[in-house]
């Protein structure tokens, strides 16, 4: 799956489009700044793309402009972008640890490791779950199998 | 700057403080919600903040320095009045031209581009106009005076949601464009902790909560865990409000700094869970705890002492 974002970006827009989830309880300018990681991490957004301005984020979204900009200067702080005075603030690193193709080989061998899930019969919050434990102690003792619950 | 800054604010009517020793700072380029069950004191807040109350107690100034209701407080305030107030039998452009003649300051070509914008032509009268284009109207004839403060009295409660999202754009977008600040008072919960950034909670005639929304969150936690531990628990915490079924007990208690108790889970005692808690479940626990106010005399308010007695029912 790809994003063509070329297509918003020759027409000079913003490279990305948020968007608020009112219940999750996550602070709403922690949700801007996951979502630009997000998109940093998969490669949709790039450097020298250009985040939407406050005023674009506020007029669609309806959200306090304070909120846009505390995400954008957490942004700055982790050095994830760049404000350029009078043009906008614009992506400046990368988050993306491997190269696209890279990331196309890993997605299929864990789409692979799905479907091994599915035959043996964990449904998808089984699935979250198993992935999420096993994550979680590879965190804590890479290159081990620990599967004792640590108390 | 402080677009608003009262202190020891009161008035009475009759024999009854509608507002009492009312102290609140809101610095300037924020958009504050003023929330309150009806009759807690907003409405009265509000007249006194544009010079149509004179205060029978304290202090109130505006925009600086500024006597509220002196015409130059007069000239930087723009107050919008419950249910988007027009005159139903005057068109568009008689409502631009009489607001123009009130006002000594009106921006007639920023009002017809807005009108413009939004579709409402300017012959039709305001009452055959939808309730979200006369709330729309109502809201370009304020912004049209170019104010530093604009109120808002309940603008979104005869609303749709869309009209609703559409009218806190406008109003954010000009936060943007002209560093307006904004004074919003509203019932609409949910929708405040994406447009407030400060927050004044009014309950029976006082300030129960008031300062930046980001700082109320961060020291106020949900606690959850076992019932039966929740008495011994909420004696050693400053507890807001508390809610028991048979076997879980929840605790909303205030931490004192950001961060304590919080997620990590560091300082909370064990078997128990604690959580952030929304802006929603903020207000309603300090409204739905009237026993806190009624022992505030006596005893600091949300004592645990006060909560003891809600665990206990």
């Amino acid at each position: 799956m790809t994003i063509d974002k070329r297509l918003n970006g020759s027409r000079g827009g913003a490279a990305i489009e948020f968007r608020i989830d009112q219940g999750s309880g996550v602070p709403t300018y922690l949700q801007l700044v996951h979502q630009v990681e997000h998109a940093l991490r998969l490669g949709y957004l790039e450097p020298g793309d250009r985040l939407p301005t406050i005023r674009e984020v506020v007029a669609s979204l309806a959200i306090n402009p304070n909120t846009v900009l505390k995400a954008y200067r957490e942004l700055e702080t982790k050095g994830l972008a760049t404000a350029r005075p009078g043009q906008g603030t614009f992506v400046s690193a990368t988050l993306n640890q491997v190269a696209l193709p890279e990331l196309a080989t890993l997605r299929r061998t864990l789409v692979a490791w799905l479907a091994t899930a599915q035959t043996a019969g964990l449904d998808e919050d089984g699935m979250v779950a198993l992935f999420t434990s096993v994550l979680r102690d590879f965190v804590k003792s890479p290159g081990r199998d620990r599967s004792e619950e640590i108390a | 700057m402080n677009v608003i800054d009262t202190s020891g604010l009161g008035k009475q009517y009759g024999g009854t403080w509608a507002l009492r020793d009312c102290t609140v700072a809101i610095p300037a380029g924020s958009l504050t919600a003023l929330v309150g069950p009806n009759g807690a004191g907003k409405t009265t807040l509000i007249q006194m903040l544009t010079g149509l109350t004179i205060p029978s107690a304290g202090t109130v100034t505006v925009l600086g320095d500024q006597r509220a209701g002196s015409a130059a407080a007069l000239d930087g305030i723009a107050f919008v009045a419950q249910d988007a107030p027009v005159y139903k039998n005057l068109s568009a452009a008689d409502m631009l031209h009489l607001t123009r003649n009130l006002n000594r300051f009106f921006d007639q070509q920023y009002a017809l581009a807005r009108l413009g914008d939004l579709g409402i032509s300017a012959k039709k009268k305001s009452g055959k106009l939808s309730g979200g284009q006369q709330a729309q109207l109502a809201l370009t004839l304020a912004l049209a005076r170019r104010p530093k403060l604009l109120i808002l009295d309940e603008p979104l409660a005869m609303l749709d949601p869309l009209a609703r999202h559409d009218f806190m754009a406008i109003v954010l977008t000009a936060m943007v464009d002209d560093g307006v600040s904004v004074l919003l008072s509203s019932h609409a919960l949910p929708e405040l902790e994406r447009v407030a950034d400060q927050m004044v909670l009014l309950s029976h005639g006082h300030v129960a909560l008031a300062g930046p929304v980001e700082d109320l969150l961060a020291c106020h936690r949900v606690l959850t865990g076992p019932a039966a531990e929740a008495d011994s628990y909420a004696a050693r915490l400053d507890v807001v409000l508390a809610r028991r079924a048979e076997a879980q007990a929840q605790l909303l208690v205030r931490t004192g700094e950001p961060g304590a108790s919080g997620a990590s889970g560091a300082s909370v005692a064990p078997g128990w869970r604690a959580h952030s808690v929304s802006l929603e479940e903020l207000v309603m626990a300090y409204l739905r705890a009237p026993g806190a106010e009624v022992l505030s005399a006596s005893f600091p308010a949300r004592s645990a002492r006060s909560a003891r007695q809600e665990v206990s029912r």
